[in-house]
């Protein structure tokens, strides 16, 4: 049992930074890709982050043009962008600040510790790479002193569905962007092979790939690695499995339809087939799991983030 | 070699005479300070700093726009507090706390106090801060102030005074015990050389205290915050968590058929004690502020139902009103039959024409304070002041003279402090905790000793640059 409120705060203390973590990731690879002379003219590459985040119109209010460096600029360090990396963190600690009493003292320092230096680190405009790395690094820090030194109580729960949740959704909206990009049809062409390997890259899925298939990449099979194998761990699969076995674990009656929503996204996922998918469309399947995810979303919280 | 400045005969230093002859309970210490070069000392003072910012023990300055937090700064030299003192110290404010609970429960029952002549009607009745809604409501052991910080100062004759009671939302405590926490991580050496009495059992004597505030079994007592932006939210956190109780705001609570529940991810659950941290005019915005959005519509009415607990009581803030500080020696004389062993700061009180026309003509060499006053603003230090800030004074005391008293600029003690130019005498006070059940009154042989930073400055108060310092009680 807990305060509804607090399980709210710790829900979104974790999906924030989880938030932050991906952005990282997406943001590193598309800096290395601006860095190329070719892609310096490719505004939809280019317009990804902020597709992704929904914030083009701000964007477009606040940049007179759609370089590299202003998207960068924009989704890394501008704090009045609540979407860029330094907002997600900001809002991950404001959110742990709230609840700092039911985190352990371990978890508020690496919180409290990354927005006090990713401030410094803006003000300083530390290196791009360097600070998608540092980012990535502190969530691994978070997650682990969670991991080590948090009670398994609801909490704990709260803390790893906000995660999860947060990585279906962005997961599956990269992989939609991403292959929005490409060749409509799902055909393995030599252009294609670095984007879908940026695209391992960025969710570090490339080792699993490579252990799994043992082959060259091919648009199928990482497709297929990134929605249906249930040991990736950032995969669709992965991530409503845990899904629904978080939910098992949280006390009370009150989350029946969200159990349910839950355990119907894992029996799609893990009965679905490649060709199925291909079949319905790549893009029409995933905004059909997007919308799922959300829907699951707002089940939560009715069930337990706003209740009474 | 610490490039120390020594502190001058016309105050009490707690460490040194003026002559730098060390005094007897600080003597070990002495030796142990001298053994550190300035640069080990130096370094452990940057690794305190940047424990607490990690830690995030900072408190949010109110006035300051951008919501800035910043840390209490920590100073590494111990106040010492030999096991003697501490006793009479203890005894004294137990009586007080006694006392001033026996007066609560007597104003908003029988008056005797003031059926007795001892203290004006107008003084208690027409006081802002009395709450006619307590008036004949029978609390649970009759315990108003459950939890009640004493401020006390050392003064330039040896001798402790009381400079006042905190009997609404006394708060500094978490220092106390993060100051401690610090001391022991930063010079484990010094606390196998000195029997320091701990003072880490607090939260569970606080638990302890709140459990018993209530005649339920088994009771569910909660932490209410006025929320993140507080500057004591800290401190709020820091409590419910080390007493494993909920730490709610007004909006996780609500009333319903005459009991107090929180919104869970399980559903309502009853609640039977509240540790509030937020003021009365804030807790019910259907008894007092309309406008108030930290505090539970029709808290009140269960209140008066006595189905929920509140600690402190509502309306305990008459007791430590300035304008009925003066009186604190006679209810202990009225209520308990016995003589304080804790004396009052002489006062004045300005709304008497006789003590009025004394401080005007003495403005200079006086503090003058207002009644409802706190946190060290709305204040003079005479001596400290420009002739224009007196003068603007002394319009604001002629024009409300009932709002103001006044009191001897008292030498407060110091003690020696890292500063820029290496350690010299800060002056400080120190604000210990006591714990009301209503069977015992309990306490933990510490307290917060907070130090004025600045040169010659008389004013402790965070929000105005003062420090803490770690406060040793001797084992005796």
């Amino acid at each position: 049992m807990m305060l509804s409120r607090t399980a709210d705060q710790l829900f979104w203390m974790s999906r924030s930074l989880e938030r932050a973590e991906n952005l990282a990731r997406l943001l590193d690879v598309s800096y290395r890709l601006a860095l190329m002379p070719q892609a310096r003219g490719d505004k939809v590459e280019l317009a990804v982050p902020m597709l992704l985040t929904g914030t083009l119109d701000s964007f477009h209010q606040r940049y007179p043009q759609l370089t590299p460096e202003n998207m960068l600029n924009f989704m890394v360090f501008d704090s009045s962008n609540p979407a860029s990396i330094l907002g997600c963190l900001k809002n991950a600690r404001d959110n742990a600040h709230a609840v700092r009493g039911t985190i352990s003292a371990e978890m508020w320092e690496a919180v409290n510790a990354t927005w006090l230096e990713a401030r410094d680190r803006a003000s300083r405009r530390h290196a791009y790479s360097d600070f998608f790395d540092w980012v990535k690094e502190r969530s691994h820090l978070f997650r682990g002193a969670t991991y080590g030194t948090l009670l398994r109580n609801d909490a704990y729960y709260f803390i790893r569905l906000g995660t999860f949740v947060e990585r279906a959704d962005n997961t599956a909206r990269l992989l939609d962007v991403k292959s929005h990009l490409m060749s409509p049809a799902i055909e393995d062409s030599a252009p294609d092979y670095y984007a879908w390997s940026a695209l391992l890259h960025t969710l570090s899925a490339f080792e699993a790939y490579r252990a799994i298939y043992r082959d060259s990449i091919s648009a199928r099979r990482v497709i297929e690695l990134l929605v249906l194998q249930p040991d990736v761990p950032r995969s669709l699969c992965a991530c409503a499995v845990e899904i629904r076995s978080i939910l098992d674990h949280i006390q009370g009656e009150t989350g029946r339809p969200a159990k349910r929503l839950a355990a119907k996204l894992v029996a799609g996922l893990e009965y679905g087939s490649l060709d199925d998918i291909l079949e319905q469309g790549l893009h029409a399947y995933l905004s059909r799991f997007l919308a799922d995810v959300h829907g699951l979303g707002e089940a939560i919280h009715r069930a337990y983030l706003e209740a009474a | 070699m610490h490039a120390l400045t020594l502190p001058d005969a016309r105050h009490h230093d707690e460490m040194l005479l003026a002559s730098g002859a060390v005094r007897p309970h600080y003597q070990q210490f002495a030796e142990w300070l001298h053994s550190q070069t300035p640069a080990q000392l130096a370094e452990k003072r940057r690794a305190a700093d940047l424990l607490f910012h990690r830690v995030g023990i900072t408190f949010a300055v109110s006035g300051d726009e951008s919501g800035a937090e910043r840390l209490i700064p920590f100073d590494t030299i111990p106040r010492i507090v030999p096991a003697t003192e501490w006793q009479m110290l203890e005894a004294g404010m137990k009586q007080r706390v006694t006392a001033l609970n026996a007066f609560l429960h007597d104003i908003y029952h029988d008056h005797a106090i003031v059926r007795a002549g001892l203290i004006p009607a107008e003084q208690v009745f027409t006081n802002s801060q009395y709450q006619p809604a307590m008036q004949g409501l029978d609390l649970p052991h009759r315990v108003y102030a459950h939890i009640t910080g004493v401020d006390v100062i050392r003064h330039a004759d040896g001798q402790y005074y009381v400079l006042e009671d905190n009997l609404r939302v006394p708060s500094g405590v978490s220092y106390m015990l993060e100051n401690r926490k610090m001391m022991m991580r930063l010079f484990p050496e010094l606390f196998t050389r000195h029997a320091v009495a701990p003072v880490e059992h607090y939260p569970t004597l606080l638990l302890d205290t709140l459990r018993r505030a209530t005649p339920k079994d088994n009771p569910t007592v909660v932490v209410l915050t006025p929320g993140p932006y507080n500057s004591a939210y800290f401190e709020h956190a820091f409590l419910a968590q080390q007493m494993g109780v909920e730490l709610v705001e007004g909006r996780d609570l609500f009333v319903k058929d005459d009991h107090v529940f929180m919104r869970t991810t399980v559903g309502p659950v009853a609640v039977d004690v509240i540790y509030r941290r937020i003021d009365d005019a804030f807790l019910d915005p259907l008894a007092f502020h309309p406008d108030s959005m930290l505090g539970v519509p029709g808290l009140l009415s269960v209140y008066r139902k006595g189905n929920i607990v509140l600690a402190n009581a509502i309306g305990t803030g008459v007791a430590d009103d300035k304008s009925i500080y003066p009186y604190v020696p006679d209810m202990i004389r009225f209520y308990l039959d016995e003589e304080p062993i804790l004396q009052n700061v002489p006062t004045w009180q300005c709304r008497k024409p006789q003590d009025l026309s004394h401080v005007l003509a003495n403005l200079g060499e006086l503090v003058v304070k207002e009644v409802h006053g706190a946190g060290g603003y709305g204040m003079l230090v005479g001596p400290a002041a420009t002739q224009a800030e007196i003068e603007a004074f002394r319009a604001r005391v002629q024009a409300n003279p009932s709002n103001y008293i006044a009191q001897p600029t008292l030498a407060l003690s110091s003690c020696p402090t890292f500063v820029e130019s290496g350690i010299a005498p800060r002056h400080i006070d120190l604000r210990p905790f006591v714990l009301s059940t209503g069977q015992e009154v309990r306490m933990v042989a510490g307290g917060l000793t907070r130090v004025a930073l600045k040169a010659g400055s008389l004013v402790v108060n965070s929000s105005q640059g003062g420090g803490t310092k770690d406060t040793w009680v001797m084992e005796g």
